[in-house]
């Protein structure tokens, strides 16, 4: 009976605690939500009823998104043309030239390459402000200025964290498998590429997620890099929504901001579980 | 033996014939991207410029220009108090959750894939997205997040909250997993309460997940940027006796980047010195931290 009893307590326990938590979900979604509001509201509306639904008064259809399309001066399909790009291309680029640099430190093994290991995981602890003048200074005395150049500016800040993901990982696969494919007769560039590449697979993952945010999401490293005039990301476009008016138009604000979350959303639907682990592997070695 | 390093040499040595291709571009881009950047940087601190070119050498100037800038110190110190008040927030809070999502509730997944969703989210556009929530808020009562910096201070915590809990749940997710399931028992079997079993066990288990989330978000309240900018950008402002401003909501990192980009016609010296300071307290506190929280950790 008393078993019978504690059972239902814990029942009842359990379901108070997956209400409250429920609860918690939709106070954790609304900012969401309001945003989704608000882009359908005319600009007036959207400071004085924040949290009303659109009404026949406030409603503004799509005239918002229309809007926001070109307001600030500047075409937003640009902007997320140009994320699209600086982040793919970043990504590849991180992916590709750190797992390599990490293969050949982890199997030579040199002072050398040491060196270059303490370097790279000394740079995980530099905030980007410590260089932020310098790099965008040297950036652009190497031509490096513009969305084609930028990923190089990428990997050279980022590698840092990729190289220690990518070492890591390297160390824990058995040599023998390298050896018996140079017995085989590969040299170092097939072994690399039809041996070691494939197996580095779930680390490329985790560090390619990581990148992607980190990239897709970034807004001083463009701002200071790229001439802002000619080429612009998603963050640099919302940032300079504001300075570019006297009064910001807050409903075509939030509509762009609201397109600018749906793909994000969207990804992280489809590669949660991807996301969730490659978020949890980056932060226990980091 | 003699076979193996036999074997490890013939492997080593045509691997090393082409370290330009495997090492060459991350090592150019390392270069450009952060080397010589920060060799400069450190150079730089102690030099008057405009541009990288026009460097003079003056010494620690720049340094004590630095620690007597009062708008330098008032954004050190709100920057403390925020790390730590949001350090202690987000952990508990985030804590919390994990523990309740570990228990075997209906619907796990969802919750997590709902709190962690925010953190995908750039810190730009989730400033803006919550100054307008703010906003809509406080215009109510006829005031702004712009000018009240009390509103401004947690208003940025609460941001941070909704951001980063998610992030450090699912670390705290992952620990409370790996806790093993027979310790949970014997506890359980020796009389200890839920409570003391929290306490005793499963807190002591999880502490290299603690190391890991207190650092994080000690680091990243420190090196806060987007959010600060996006938010407030440091309003509201107070005009100082002497004429200078104070930006009362306005962290580090910003102050370095007003410093900087904020007035074209001074010495950008002192920022740089700022920079390196900055560097040295992040570096020095995230250590610091991880060597601190390290000893506490159960060996298994």
């Amino acid at each position: 009976m008393t078993k019978q009893q504690t059972l239902i307590a814990e029942k009842r326990r359990k379901t108070v605690l997956s209400v409250v938590l429920a609860v918690i979900c939709i106070i954790y979604v609304l900012p969401v939500v309001s945003v989704l509001i608000n882009s359908f509201k005319q600009n007036t509306f959207v400071k004085t009823e924040t949290f009303a639904l659109p009404t026949a008064k406030s409603w503004a259809g799509f005239t918002n998104f229309i809007t926001g399309m070109t307001f600030g001066n500047y075409p937003f399909w640009k902007s997320v043309a140009y994320s699209v790009f600086i982040t793919i291309a970043s990504t590849i680029l991180i992916i590709l030239f750190t797992s390599m640099a990490a293969w050949y430190i982890a199997r030579v093994n040199s002072t050398f390459c040491k060196i270059v290991y303490y370097l790279c995981v000394f740079s995980m602890v530099v905030p980007f402000q410590m260089v932020m003048f310098t790099l965008s200074k040297t950036a652009d005395r190497l031509h490096l200025n513009t969305p084609w150049t930028i990923p190089i500016v990428y990997l050279g800040f980022g590698a840092g964290l990729a190289i220690f993901m990518f070492v890591g990982f390297v160390k824990s696969i058995p040599l023998e498998i390298e050896e018996a494919a140079s017995i085989d007769g590969c040299g170092p560039i097939r072994t690399y590429f039809s041996v070691v590449f494939p197996m580095l697979r779930p680390t490329m993952i985790s560090v390619g997620i990581l990148e992607i945010m980190w990239v897709w999401n970034d807004y001083l490293l463009p701002v200071l890099v790229l001439d802002i005039n000619r080429y612009r990301t998603i963050p640099i476009h919302i940032q300079y929504l504001k300075g570019s008016y006297g009064t910001v138009d807050l409903g075509a604000t939030m509509a762009l901001i609201l397109l600018s979350i749906i793909p994000v959303i969207i990804f992280y639907l489809f590669c949660q579980k991807y996301i969730i682990k490659g978020v949890a592997a980056g932060a226990v070695k980091g | 033996m003699k076979k193996k390093s036999g074997i490890a040499y013939f492997f080593r040595t045509p691997i090393r014939r082409w370290s330009w291709l495997f090492l060459g571009p991350v090592i150019a881009a390392f270069i450009i991207g952060f080397v010589w950047p920060f060799i400069q940087g450190i150079y730089l601190s102690f030099c008057e410029f405009r541009l990288t070119s026009d460097a003079q050498f003056n010494g620690v100037k720049n340094y004590l220009e630095a620690f007597t800038d009062k708008s330098f110190m008032h954004a050190f110190g709100y920057t403390a108090l925020f790390a730590i008040v949001s350090l202690l927030l987000i952990n508990i809070l985030a804590f919390a959750v994990a523990y309740a999502l570990t228990q075997g509730i209906k619907g796990s997944n969802l919750f997590r894939t709902v709190f962690f969703m925010p953190n995908l989210i750039g810190g730009i556009v989730l400033g803006y997205i919550w100054s307008m929530i703010f906003d809509g808020i406080l215009s109510k009562f006829g005031t702004s997040i712009l000018q009240n910096s009390t509103w401004g201070f947690w208003g940025l915590i609460i941001l941070m909250c909704w951001q980063q809990i998610g992030y450090m749940m699912i670390i705290y997710i992952a620990g409370l997993q790996a806790v093993p399931e027979d310790m949970i028992e014997a506890a359980k079997i020796d009389g200890a309460t839920k409570w003391q079993t929290l306490w005793k066990v499963t807190i002591p288990n999880v502490m290299p997940s603690i190391t890991i989330c207190t650092f994080l978000s000690l680091t990243n309240g420190f090196k806060l940027f987007d959010q600060n900018l996006a938010l407030t950008a440091g309003q509201p402002f107070i005009i100082q006796p002497d004429g200078s401003t104070i930006k009362t909501t306005e962290m580090l990192a910003l102050n370095i980047y007003n410093t900087f980009y904020g007035n074209s016609s001074i010495s950008h010296g002192t920022a740089q010195a700022k920079a390196v300071l900055f560097f040295i307290l992040v570096a020095a506190l995230g250590l610091l931290q991880l060597a601190y929280t390290r000893k506490r950790e159960v060996q298994q």
